[in-house]
């Protein structure tokens, strides 16, 4: 089961697909998980990326200029399978895609490209029926959000129907990096302790090797995406080299365990 | 979702407390200027030469459209919650004139967001928010339009969560929203459903009224569904052609789909990301369109139309001059359908058209597009 943490932390990597071209993102995504990413979210851009900040938004723009879609994202995917057995992969994306290619159709992909789970930010566990059969029919862990202002019964459903981990949103807003990580983080984190076994992925917000550490000391893992993302942004021509760069900087401990756990 | 669950709470019990509706019908009337008046269009009438055409003046209320019913409701919900400061998003302008109005009246702190796109085309409006003390925040994201300023909105809104409520402007969103702000439309039929027996003792035999995301027309279409012969016509923005991205007829080249929390028809490419959109009016130039007006729709209760950019504008000039009126461009789309539609019926029929706001924020749009001068 590749989404099981083999070290503590353990990084997850967020990449937006396409971005800056789909070839590239194969390229990023295998050097971040040469550098020591554990976990790979691979993110379908949307024309509406609520829940996402600016550097995201300008990724998801940049990929959609060139048509990048969900069923090339599980192509990708499958290409990256491949390439990397251990590696937990699951599909990062809106709902109304995987509406468009109907809910089933997208279990069935995604199981046969090799993919682990799914985390839909618009779709609230409440309203998770339909997905959450098709998800279970195909063996596929589907990843919830759970936030700093989630009442005490939200934490429990979210625990209840998550699969391979719970995914902690370390604030209230959007995803990008900040300054500061929030006191909200730990409490939430130690909420969902109470409701949960599943290992704790805590992202929003997170870009630095200090921030990672300080995460990594109360969560399972780490969820950095934003800032890789810029990183993808800022270094037109050797993204991938960058990323893998960024992704060891980050956690010079996981680069070197993660060797050790293969 | 805990806030939205908050709000469903917070309402529920409001709508059941006298005091609250008490003081909202209070405002609506010495503040807002309600009830508004069911007019008779005579020349109007005389010049389609078929149905009796009523104008269901909404128009005349304080802000110039029938937005301020949902501003003053949700304004006071704020009150109830112990929230102070709100947050809205626009497209024309008039929900977010309306929101600042209503925030000057009840002490917010107000930030509105809009399309950098609508800023440029409702000017007037852009200047009158501001002068009412709420912060306008351009969003360049997107079509630049009202979709966008939803989304900038939302972002805001999951941020400062805590402290700020979302005064989304139309039956639009998640639960409880576009139910919620129906009920504080629902006014506008009830009164014209009054009125028009008084007036004339009978049913109208049609309802018309624009739809971006559907507020003034499911207002005016709810007190009336029970009335089956009652037709309830929707008339969406058919914009400048039919091609995707040129218009945003939801129910013409739309299919479900879900943006922004609703379930409901949805204006999308193949691979599900949503489409552009246009429309000479910025109140209808949105890709969605209200889960109940999906609903009615498909369970044939109501029927829905477009109206182009060009039909718009023609009635714009046509309401003008045979009645003194000057609509909103969004409203012009409702009387465009009465064009169409008046001749072909009976001279004992009655119509009444949703004039859901006034034109004077449009008058740099149709001074480009109308060349008069």
């Amino acid at each position: 089961m590749p989404l099981a943490f083999y070290k503590k932390p353990a990084l997850v990597a967020y990449v937006t697909c396409g971005d800056p071209d789909l070839p590239t993102t194969r390229e990023i995504i295998l050097a971040a998980i040469e550098a020591g990413a554990d976990v790979i979210e691979l993110g379908v851009p949307f024309s509406d990326p609520v829940a996402d900040g600016p550097v995201i938004q300008r990724a998801s723009e940049r990929a959609l200029k060139h048509g990048t879609s969900l069923a090339q994202v599980l192509t990708l995917a499958a290409e990256v399978r491949e390439h990397a057995q251990s590696t937990g992969l699951v599909i990062f994306s809106y709902l109304n895609p995987i509406l468009r290619m109907g809910m089933a159709k997208f279990c069935k992909v995604a199981r046969a490209a090799g993919v682990d789970g799914a985390l839909i930010t618009d779709l609230p566990v409440e309203e998770a029926g339909e997905y959450l059969r098709a998800m279970r029919a195909y063996d596929l862990a589907p990843v919830f959000l759970a936030a700093p202002t989630s009442p005490e019964e939200r934490l429990k459903r979210i625990a209840e129907a998550s699969r391979g981990f719970v995914y902690a949103v370390s604030r209230t807003g959007v995803t990008g990096a900040r300054q500061q990580l929030a006191d909200d983080a730990r409490k939430l984190v130690k909420r969902l302790r109470r409701v949960t076994r599943l290992p704790i992925a805590l992202g929003f917000g997170i870009s630095t090797a200090e921030q990672f550490a300080e995460v990594g000391s109360f969560a399972d893992a780490v969820v950095v995406g934003s800032a890789i993302v810029e990183t993808v942004e800022r270094n037109r021509g050797r993204e991938a080299e960058a990323v893998g760069e960024f992704v060891r900087k980050l956690s010079p401990v996981t680069a070197e365990s993660s060797v050790a756990a293969r | 979702m805990a806030a939205l669950e908050e709000l469903e709470r917070e309402y529920e019990r409001a709508k059941r407390d006298k005091k609250f509706q008490a003081r909202l019908t209070e405002l609506l009337t010495t503040y807002a200027g309600r009830p508004t008046p069911l007019f008779f269009a005579r020349r109007l009438t005389e010049k389609l030469g078929g149905a009796k055409i009523y104008l269901k003046r909404e128009d005349l209320l304080h802000t110039g459209a029938h937005k301020i019913n949902n501003c003053l409701g949700q304004g006071l919900l704020v009150e109830r919650m112990g929230k102070h400061r709100v947050i809205a998003e626009t497209g024309a302008g008039q929900h977010g004139v309306a929101t600042a109005t209503v925030c000057a009246l009840l002490g917010f702190e107000c930030v509105v967001y809009m399309g950098t796109e609508d800023m440029r085309r409702q000017e007037l409006n852009v200047f009158r928010m501001r002068l009412l003390g709420a912060e306008v925040r351009g969003v360049e994201s997107g079509s630049r339009t009202l979709k966008d300023a939803i989304n900038e909105a939302m972002r805001d809104w999951v941020t400062n969560v805590r402290t700020t409520h979302y005064l989304l402007g139309s039956v639009l969103g998640a639960h409880p929203y576009p139910t919620m702000v129906r009920d504080f439309h629902r006014v506008i039929g009830r009164e014209a459903r009054a009125q028009i027996l008084k007036a004339e003792g009978k049913l109208p035999a049609a309802i018309i009224a624009c739809v971006g995301g559907g507020s003034n027309s499911i207002g005016i279409f709810y007190d009336f569904l029970k009335d089956k012969k009652v037709r309830l016509i929707g008339v969406e923005a058919g914009g400048r052609s039919e091609k995707l991205g040129d218009h945003a007829a939801r129910f013409r080249g739309g299919s479900p789909g879900v943006l922004q929390g609703t379930y409901s028809y949805v204006l999308q490419d193949s691979g599900g990301q949503i489409a552009l959109t246009h429309s000479v009016s910025a109140g209808l130039d949105y890709p969605s369109i209200g889960p109940e007006h999906a609903a009615l729709r498909d369970a044939g209760r109501a029927e829905y139309v477009a109206a182009s950019d060009a039909e718009a504008l023609a009635a714009t000039t046509l309401l003008a001059r045979t009645e003194g009126i000057i609509p909103a461009l969004e409203s012009a789309h409702a009387v465009a359908e009465v064009v169409k539609r008046a001749p072909r019926m009976k001279k004992s029929e009655i119509v009444i058209v949703n004039v859901s706001g006034r034109g004077d924020k449009d008058i740099g749009i149709m001074r480009e597009n109308l060349k008069l001068d």
